[in-house]
């Protein structure tokens, strides 16, 4: 296929997740910073977002320091922006634009998704929302995914068009656990606070929650939430879709399936294999040994530079 | 103006026969049911993205055409007539550009003056003696068609570039389809949905060599484009790649697209591309729209491009009033279909009749399109008509001028209910290396105003489902 619309594909799919993965730091954060503080609730919950969300650096140009980042600001800033590329408003612009740019090499129902939620996304005002309406919007956009994701996974051919726009969604799914993770790994280190505590207890929560993981944790583990067994579940156990462990586990196998269609291996394949093996054969006491932090940016590096050898390989 | 001929009820409100059940059926349908039937195919071309773009308009970038859901009805017999005529016409263009491109024959026996083709903005010089494959030039075709009687069709215009519009004659169809099924169990139409095949028959049928399966490609300018969601559409039911100029690269005198596998060789171009656009080394050095080389692939003979470089000598609207001569010049017949009467405004005693008779009759410009630039005489009030005059005056050779024909009208669902409205039709006429096809029928445009005579898109001109009936 054209590399171009491989190209846009994948980048369709990347789009449709960041926008999701945003719709639910929002939702935590909300959830957060209205829960009080002697429960665990923070004052700077909204700067986190700020930072999970990877927009920083133009946020604080435009706002003025993290630790004073407000709620409005923070919710226009993320979700409805033309200012910052990654806006969710923008996400929906520039995941339409690479869905008309591919028409031809996406099923009708993938494409009435993408057009029928940019159509909709004019209906929410352009103003500051209310809650409420701040909450059927988020609710707007998870579900666009969730359509988005099963169009997908329903109506696509299982060919090398499918094969990238999965690859797209995985690494985005993967870098946007891992910058979750990133942001709040102090707060699943044993040594801060007493562990179990009623104040870390939210913050652990609203981790899972944030990955929609909160009930899976329980039928997991069937145990109370402790620190080191949600980094396992985020980062090691394969059965939880959002894990580093499980993107890597269909990033190898779609990349591999690209491989035998092409009938050729390269750099992006032995990547993924290595980054994969990295997860398969550790448990979380090694990592936290080594450093949780130490992993996670090497994680979040390593990721950037598959997304480079991915586009390096087939999409230039 | 006289009373113009109505499709459905002629002139005297006798129904036509072609007519009869859809009148039945109109009557029996509650104008509610049909506004919400309008309005549900609406949503539907929303909903698929069937827009188009009006350069120029803000906030605008995506609008819709207007669709209407009363068919427009021919009989095979009319449908019989159009078809020979067109090829015919298609035929005679072909030759023409062939001719101007090489011996200029045409032009030596004086039937078309020379400047028409030297001075001529779409003449290109590069394809002089420039042989093409299977000498075929204009491989698309779009022939705008008006009527205005039972027995009287004209042809209005040449589309011999990159004619547009086949999109909506299949999308209108399935609309229909979806809406309507009634209303096809009681007439037999002839299917369009084998244009598809019908094009790629013919574009690979135009492969600059024999042996492999050619691979086929639509060149694109890009999403922006007025016309992309139809770009895409073709593509779509051809199973072709639609690329845009940076996906294909020029090596050795051979065209490449970029693919997740490396390069693959490409054979033909449909491209819907305008000339200047193509090679910024050949034409426009700062198209980046196009691909640098692809001309001397051209010129190499390793790549077709359809339709042909330079076949706009062919369709302007000075050119358009020698059709009938030309016709006879090449073909040794009469034109089948006949051209509007045309004044030429370069001749000086067609300029004078012109200039005195201003408010009755439309002015265009020869290389204008999209219904802009014109002078409809009896819809212009004095100091508009006084305007053009000047205009007319400074530059004469710019401008031909015809009557203010009655163009005919169908019923058309409007906000007071059903009424007629003026229409044209635009059939597409494919020519392969083996032989033409048209598929019965074509785009049916109406000016969705009352007594509007510009049926254009850009001019909020709407569109039906055209029927060619099978017995």
């Amino acid at each position: 296929m054209l590399s171009r619309t491989a190209d846009n594909l994948y980048w369709l799919s990347r789009y449709v997740e960041r926008a999701d993965c945003l719709a639910r730091i929002l939702d935590v954060s909300q959830r957060l910073a209205y829960t009080p503080v002697t429960y665990g609730g923070s004052t700077n919950e909204w700067g986190s977002a700020v930072l999970t969300a990877g927009v920083s650096d133009l946020f604080t140009e435009r706002y003025g320091p993290l630790e004073e980042a407000k709620e409005e600001q923070v919710v226009s800033f993320l979700a409805f922006e033309a200012e910052n590329p990654s806006s969710i408003r923008n996400c929906f612009e520039v995941a339409r634009t690479n869905a008309r740019s591919v028409r031809t090499a996406l099923t009708s129902e993938m494409w009435e998704v993408i057009n029928t939620a940019w159509i909709e996304l004019r209906n929410f005002p352009n103003r500051a929302l209310t809650r409420d309406e701040l909450s059927r919007f988020l609710a707007f956009v998870k579900e666009t995914s969730l359509r988005f994701d099963g169009a997908t996974f329903r109506t696509m051919l299982r060919n090398d068009a499918y094969w990238f726009s999965r690859c797209g969604a995985q690494l985005e799914r993967s870098d946007n656990t891992a910058r979750i993770l990133d942001v709040k790994y102090h707060v699943l280190l044993p040594e801060k606070e007493h562990v179990g505590g009623p104040l870390d207890y939210f913050q652990w929560a609203s981790i899972l929650r944030s990955v929609s993981a909160l009930t899976a944790f329980h039928w997991v583990y069937r145990d109370s939430v402790k620190p080191w067994l949600v980094a396992d579940l985020l980062i090691l156990n394969r059965q939880m879709p959002r894990s580093l462990a499980a993107c890597y586990d269909n990033l190898a196998r779609n990349l591999d399936d690209i491989a035998s269609a092409y009938g050729r291996q390269g750099p992006s394949q032995r990547l993924a294999r290595s980054m994969l093996a990295r997860l398969t054969n550790r448990n979380i006491e090694d990592i936290f040994q080594t450093g949780l932090h130490e992993f996670i940016s090497g994680f979040i590096s390593d990721n950037n530079k598959l997304g480079a050898e991915i586009k390096e390989q087939y999409l230039t | 103006m006289r009373q113009a001929f109505d499709e459905m009820s002629s002139t005297n409100g006798h129904v036509r026969p072609a007519y009869e059940t859809l009148k039945q059926w109109l009557s029996t349908v509650p104008q509610d049911v049909l506004d919400h039937r309008r309005k549900e195919a609406e949503y539907i071309f929303r909903r698929i993205g069937i827009t188009f773009a009006v350069y120029g308009e803000q906030n605008a970038q995506e609008r819709l055409i207007p669709f209407d859901i009363v068919p427009r009805i021919l009989t095979k017999d009319e449908w019989g007539r159009l078809s020979k005529g067109l090829e015919q016409r298609v035929k005679a263009l072909n030759m023409y550009i062939r001719d101007v491109y090489s011996k200029r024959e045409v032009l030596k026996a004086g039937v078309v003056p020379e400047d028409l083709v030297y001075k001529n903005p779409a003449f290109r010089p590069e394809m002089n003696g420039q042989r093409v494959p299977h000498d075929l030039y204009v491989h698309i075709a779009g022939i705008d068609i008006v009527r205005t009687d039972p027995d009287t069709f004209y042809v209005l215009e040449d589309n011999a570039r990159t004619p547009s519009g086949v999109s909506y004659m299949l999308e209108n169809r399935e609309i229909m389809l979806r809406l309507f099924p009634e209303l096809f169990s009681m007439h037999k139409v002839a299917p369009v949905e084998n244009y598809a095949d019908d094009l790629l028959a013919t574009l690979r049928s135009l492969s600059p060599h024999g042996g492999h399966e050619p691979n086929v490609v639509i060149l694109t300018p890009g999403i922006y484009n007025s016309a992309y969601y139809e770009h895409s559409f073709l593509a779509d039911k051809l199973g072709v790649d639609l690329v845009e100029g940076r996906d294909l690269f020029v090596k050795d005198g051979i065209v490449f697209m970029r693919t997740t596998e490396g390069p693959k060789r490409v054979d033909v171009i449909y491209r819907r591309l305008d000339d200047d656009f193509l090679d910024p080394l050949a034409f426009r050095p700062d198209s980046v729209l196009g691909v640098p080389g692809l001309m001397s692939a051209y010129q190499a003979g390793n790549v077709t491009l359809t339709n042909a470089v330079g076949t706009g000598v062919a369709d302007d609207k000075a050119v358009y009033s020698y059709m009938p001569e030309i016709i006879r010049f090449y073909l040794g017949e009469e034109p089948l279909l006949p051209n509007v009467p045309t004044w030429r405004c370069r001749e000086a005693d067609h300029l004078k009749y012109v200039l005195e008779h201003l408010p009755e009759l439309v002015v265009k410009e020869v290389h204008g399109s999209g219904g802009y630039g014109m002078l409809v005489g009896p819809a212009a009030d004095k100091a508009q008509i006084e305007k053009f005059r000047e205009k007319l005056i400074a530059d004469p050779g710019n401008f031909i001028a015809q009557p203010t024909l009655a163009l005919s009208t169908c019923p058309t669902l409007v906000e007071q209910g059903i009424a007629p409205r003026h229409v044209d039709l635009r059939p597409f006429i494919l020519s392969g290396s083996d032989k033409v096809r048209i598929v019965p029928g074509g785009l049916t445009r109406v000016a969705m105003k009352e007594g509007s005579l510009v049926v254009n898109s850009s001019q909020g001109g709407g569109t039906k489902d055209t029927w060619v009936l099978d017995a």
